[in-house]
């Protein structure tokens, strides 16, 4: 009895979520809130981890381009694997909404993807002697920016948006199998790029005064983020739905 | 679950398995073109011509750094085999002995004649003051 209860209201739920409408106010209501917290924890994290850690034992000051290397490589991957699940919920249920999700990461991703690639080099430059080397970890890195352009133009080199959809979800679901190859690009080749340091396995191997701002520098990018996000598939409700009335109420 | 909705998702799971395999035999197929490095062990089992660039890389031996005017000559060890290596410029700060190093150059006579030295770091950070616990 309680389960099917519970079945109904999660559906009723996903049934409304799912309506551009309901999402669109929703996510009006939520941004200002994800926005303001996550810029506090951002800066504070930053601040934290720029002046109140101690220096690395071999990089010295340089390691601090960490507190926005890592956190943008990490968001670069989720947001992938957040545009691929996206594109299996349109195309197993046809969820519009789950479409304009997939279509308005694509941007985004590839902004973020820059972000890690350019502050990489920036600290490969200190540290190895080079911003640039072919090695398995930061080739395939590039890879993955190539292919959220790929997307992107792929979706707006058609005029039917229901057939540049599929296209770019089919595509996107094929490429997913990217992510894990740029995580293992460090173990299974030899690479200029060391192995993780914070695992599921093992303790982290960062000490404790460098990993808690590390770890609030990720939180905190990854809201801002999302705040992207959201503005990024507001304007995709925008163009796909120009002709409802609500839009047109609300413009 | 629905017919159609079922028959999707089974071809989306597909799609995905089938990119993976098809993705995965690739780069087993490539399986060590993709390796950035030799370590010294692998570069000496093959005979390497002269006029082939190589990568060799691996830790800086203790007690091998020596420089002379702008000549730094050191040997790289994988704990199982050594290479010599002289390099003519500048290395980057953190080459040091018993971190990571690779170097890019010509093998000549079993030595490497080096055309770039990178420092090579690893995963683990922590202040100055813990290391010596």
């Amino acid at each position: 009895m309680l389960r099917e209860i519970l079945i109904i209201v999660i559906k009723k739920f996903i049934h409304q979520f799912a309506s551009p409408k309901t999402y669109f106010y929703q996510v009006n209501r939520l941004y200002p809130w994800l926005l303001y917290i996550s810029i506090s924890i951002y800066i504070s994290a930053i601040i934290w981890g720029l002046f109140f850690t101690p220096k690395d034992f071999v990089q010295g000051h340089s390691y601090r381009i960490i507190y926005f290397h890592v956190p943008a490589s990490f968001v670069a991957q989720s947001l992938y694997a957040a545009m691929a699940i996206s594109s299996a919920v349109f195309l197993i249920w046809r969820v519009k909404l789950a479409a304009y999700l997939a279509r308005s990461i694509a941007p985004v991703g590839a902004m973020v993807t820059f972000i890690a690639l350019v502050s990489g080099s920036i600290w490969g430059i200190p540290t190895w002697g080079t911003w640039w080397e072919w090695d398995a970890r930061i080739t395939s890195t590039l890879i993955l920016f190539i292919m959220y352009l790929g997307l992107i133009s792929l979706h707006n080199s058609f005029n039917n948006f229901d057939k540049a959809d599929k296209l770019f979800s089919y595509l996107a679901i094929i490429g997913f199998v990217q992510i894990p190859i740029i995580k293992k690009s460090v173990d299974w080749w030899s690479s200029l790029h060391q192995p993780a340091s914070i695992t599921i396995s093992d303790k982290p191997s960062i000490d404790p005064s460098m990993l808690y701002p590390l770890f609030m520098a990720m939180i905190g990018f990854a809201g801002l983020v999302a705040c992207i996000v959201i503005l990024s598939s507001k304007v995709q409700i925008y163009i796909r739905e120009k002709n409802k009335n609500w839009v047109k109420d609300y413009v | 679950m629905k017919i159609h909705r079922k028959k999707r998702l089974i071809n989306v799971l597909l799609l995905s398995l089938l990119s993976g395999a098809g993705i995965l035999m690739v780069l087993y197929a490539l399986n060590s073109n993709l390796d950035y490095f030799f370590t010294p062990s692998e570069l000496l089992a093959e005979e390497v011509p002269s006029n082939r660039r190589v990568k060799v890389g691996g830790m800086v031996q203790e007690g091998s750094v020596r420089r002379e005017d702008s000549i730094i000559s050191f040997t790289i060890t994988d704990y199982s085999k050594t290479i010599d290596v002289s390099y003519t410029g500048i290395v980057p700060d953190l080459f040091k002995e018993g971190s990571g190093v690779v170097v890019l150059g010509y093998l000549n006579d079993g030595k490497v004649d080096a055309e770039k030295v990178l420092a090579k770091h690893d995963e683990n950070y922590m202040p100055p003051a813990l290391q010596d616990k």
